[in-house]
């Protein structure tokens, strides 16, 4: 099963027009189990492009199939809206309930689960973004700390145990610690549940780091889709539509030009790290 | 959501653009008077001349005139029909029996909708060509006045505008917070009335608890760069009343001399 695009074109309407498109004809697939890295310039249309996953937006032309349910259909944007679970920006907004668990559970009740199994997921999404159940469900959503606030937010998409998460930014504005938490919270969903991650994010290390893939929007349109390697070797081409490389990255690309021949689509710690043993190895 | 436009304006160069904001509000206010003082239905062409003339000068388009007249449509037809039901007459054109349709009828319909028309277009014409900022800022000069009967002028403006220019960004969050319910499976679309009312507290809640937090943020900001209300405050641009202010207003006063003679004539 998969997210298949298929020439996904969009416009905003503004007192009735259509303004200059948004989208133009995305076309691509995400592979299930698959960790897929958004990155592009601010009005690149990211955003709005994560909008037509679950039917927050619906397209003119072009199709969005999740796991077979077309979302040009608008009754199947509610069973779709219970496989794709989205965080947008700064989540902690969107709190409203007077207790953690009561806004936790907002989004399996409206899935008409059973009180027992809304217990038992609510439980679990708490203890998966580390808020623990005991000490914070009866507690006010309003006095916790920003990062405890934001992970509650999490937690209110997780409980309803979608298939496929979409974070937009999820990790603006916290600290450095307050990201690694959300960052190994994703690689941990992934391999726990096999949950399929989709993250746009400004930090090409640490899409450099998770992702399995990356799309890189341009103006609306897809300009590289594919493994990180690949996409960050194309470093000029990035920077040309005001991107950049992970920093281990262009420090490759900077010994290369000092004539140590390190391969430049190096893009992880890790990547380096083996390539200095491997290369002391056989000097 | 972003369609909505409040108080909407559109930038021009024009003379009545140009106006001082507080010519603007005197000039509104005696048209409304002008077009309260009409007691029958063929005098309303001299407000209608008015505003016509305004129009052309101002160069705005007929369109956003028409615009500002879509949110009361219903409420025109109503009246229309109303007061071609209920309006009592001698003059009967058409009788069905348990009702006549009268001249004093039709008349008054179209007399009173009209003039509904005529203070909605005019009150349009003002905000179509004042900036908020500017006309907050003569509505506070106007009101300064007051202050001896301790009448807080400044702080009315001053909350006035921060209000305007929080109306698109208030939408935007509101639609934020939507967009963010849906995804988790709340549904406003279906139900009867109490079940829709009490789907809209996971918008509501978030709102105001954001409209409180810009609004700590935006005192602070404030205070942080000196705002100690409007004593001993200078402006940027200062309101200066000129010679076609002076001319505006005695043409305004022309229409309205000329309405009350043919009044009182006939
Ligand atoms: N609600 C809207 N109405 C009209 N235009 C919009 C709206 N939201 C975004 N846009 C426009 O669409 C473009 C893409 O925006 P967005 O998807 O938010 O970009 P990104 O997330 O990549 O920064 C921008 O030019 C933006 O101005
Ligand atoms: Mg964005």
């Amino acid at each position: 099963m998969s997210i298949v695009i298929n020439h996904l074109t969009f416009a905003y309407t503004q007192g009735g027009k259509p303004l200059a498109p948004t989208l133009k004809g995305l076309t691509f697939t995400i592979e299930e189990g698959s960790f897929l890295g958004i990155i592009g310039h601010t009005g690149s249309g990211k955003s709005t492009f994560v909008k037509h996953l679950n039917g927050l937006l619906s397209c003119e032309k072009g199709t969005v199939i999740v796991d077979g349910h077309d979302l040009s259909q608008k009754s199947e944007r509610r069973t779709v809206r219970s496989l794709v679970g989205m965080v947008f920006q700064y989540p902690e907004y969107q709190l409203f309930a007077e207790t953690v668990y009561e806004d936790v559970a907002f989004g399996p009740r409206n899935m008409k689960l059973d009180e027992a199994e809304i217990k038992t997921r609510v439980t679990n999404a708490m203890t998966m973004v580390g808020l623990d159940p005991e000490r914070f469900s009866t507690r006010s959503p309003f006095e916790l700390s920003g990062g405890e606030r934001r992970r509650a937010a999490i937690a209110g998409v997780l409980a309803m145990q979608p298939k496929y998460l979409v974070l937009d930014e999820p990790m603006a504005g916290l600290d450095p610690l307050g990201r690694k938490e959300i960052l190994s919270l994703l690689e941990k969903l992934r391999s726990e549940s096999g949950c399929t991650i989709i993250m746009i994010s400004h930090s090409m290390d640490d899409i450099a780091n998770h992702a399995t893939k990356v799309l890189v929007l341009e103006q609306g349109s897809v300009f590289l889709y594919d493994t990180p390697q690949i996409v960050f070797s194309n470093a000029e081409e990035l920077q040309r539509i005001g991107l950049s490389v992970p920093s281990i990255t262009k420090i490759c690309i900077e010994m290369n030009r000092r004539g140590v021949a390190i391969p430049t689509s190096i893009c992880t710690e890790d990547a380096f790290l083996h390539w200095f043993r491997e290369g002391k190895a056989h000097a | 959501m972003r369609d909505i436009t409040l108080g909407q304006y559109v930038a021009g160069n024009s003379v009545i653009h140009k106006l001082d904001p507080r010519t603007k509000i005197a000039m509104m206010i005696l048209y409304i008077a002008m077009t309260f003082l009409v007691k029958d239905i063929w005098f309303l062409a001299i407000p209608f001349v008015y505003l016509v003339i305004e129009l052309v000068l101002s160069g705005i388009s007929l369109k956003y005139i028409l615009n500002s007249l879509k949110p009361i449509r219903f409420l025109l037809i109503l009246m229309f029909l109303l007061n071609l039901f209920f309006t009592k007459g001698e003059n009967v054109w058409l009788d069905l029996g348990f009702w006549k349709l009268t001249d004093e009828a039709v008349l008054q319909s179209f007399f009173l909708s009209i003039r509904i028309v005529l203070l909605v277009a005019g009150a349009s014409m003002l905000t179509l060509t004042t900036s908020p900022i500017a006309l907050t800022d003569g509505l506070e000069k106007l009101l300064t006045p007051l202050k001896i009967f301790h009448f807080p002028a400044h702080e009315l403006a001053m909350m006035m505008t921060i209000a305007l220019r929080f109306v698109p960004t208030l939408m935007d969050e509101s639609e934020k917070i939507r967009n963010a319910q849906m995804s988790r499976g709340a549904d406003f679309e279906s139900g009867n009335i109490f079940k829709r009312v009490k789907s809209m507290i996971p918008i509501l809640i978030p709102l105001f608890v954001s409209s409180f937090r810009k609004a700590d943020d935006l005192a602070i900001a404030m205070e942080s760069r000196c705002y100690h209300g409007g004593d001993g405050r200078t402006r940027m641009h200062q309101l200066k009343f000129r010679k076609e202010d002076l001319f505006a207003i005695l043409i305004t006063l022309l229409f309205v001399a000329a309405l009350i003679v043919i009044l009182v004539l006939f």
